[in-house]
């Protein structure tokens, strides 16, 4: 199925602590980035939130996932997005964005690509299947 | 169509699992192929054999059984289940507890996924 390999989509439009959502549907991802599929992530709406860096979920009780999204590209999901306009409407910038990994020959950090809404829906338009956490 | 049906939200509290259900009755009547359902989140709440509704409300879990036994995969999350105290002794019939990877056959397969839920 080499010569086959279906694109899929993940949004995440939740904001990451108040629900099982964000959590659960990175676990999906981890999962589904070891299947031979085309992998990508689109963080909009309240899921730009998820991409805060400095969370610290201690006190909430919770295990938070800060770290995990530290190693994506570890786990092979290099194409990450973050849509610049839900960034905006909740005051983020560029600086506000954790790091995804870290280039394999330069070693420098690999941050969220920052795209508008334009590029999302041609991205979207690609995909095989889209999934929704 | 190939299309594959995954639900985020428990019974009665949500119209997901409703909603999922009476979407797959009319995608079957239309003609359409169901590759697999697939229970996530607290989804997985929906074919606990321990839910006991009054006689007179639809019975949420004895449905989704009824369509498995029609030879539809239905699939729930094992790490989701577990989290939730959801084990092969409280599952209905015709359903079974698996891993993620189906429900990455299921995204590959399908021709459209369709997810209930918020």
């Amino acid at each position: 199925m080499s010569d086959d390999i279906k694109k899929i989509m993940f949004t995440v439009r939740n904001a990451p602590h108040g629900s099982i959502y964000v959590y659960e549907g990175l676990e999906v991802k981890l999962i589904m980035a070891a299947y031979d599929a085309d992998i990508s992530v689109v963080f909009m709406d309240d899921g730009v939130l998820a991409l805060k860096q400095g969370q610290n979920t201690e006190e909430l009780g919770i295990k938070g996932f800060e770290k995990t999204y530290g190693v994506f590209v570890d786990y092979e999901i290099e194409n990450v997005y973050v849509d610049k306009q839900s960034m905006e409407d909740r005051g983020m910038s560029v600086d506000d964005l954790l790091v995804i990994g870290e280039d394999e020959d330069t070693e420098e950090p690999i941050k969220p690509k920052i795209i508008d809404a334009g590029e999302i829906a041609a991205m979207m338009a690609e995909q095989h299947n889209i999934m929704s956490f | 169509m190939k299309l594959a049906v995954c639900i985020y939200e428990g019974p009665y509290n949500h119209e997901a699992s409703d909603s999922a259900y009476h979407f797959i009755k009319a995608a079957i009547d239309k003609g359409h192929e169901i590759r697999g359902i697939f229970f996530y989140h607290d989804g997985v709440y929906n074919v606990t054999k321990l839910m006991e509704p009054p006689q007179d409300d639809r019975h949420i879990a004895n449905r989704w059984s009824e369509l498995g036994a029609t030879g539809i995969d239905i699939v729930v999350c094992i790490a989701a289940a577990k989290r939730r105290g959801i084990v092969d002794d409280v599952l209905v019939d015709n359903v079974r507890i698996s891993g993620l990877g189906q429900l990455t056959m299921m995204a590959i397969e399908a021709d459209r996924m369709v997810t209930f839920g918020d």
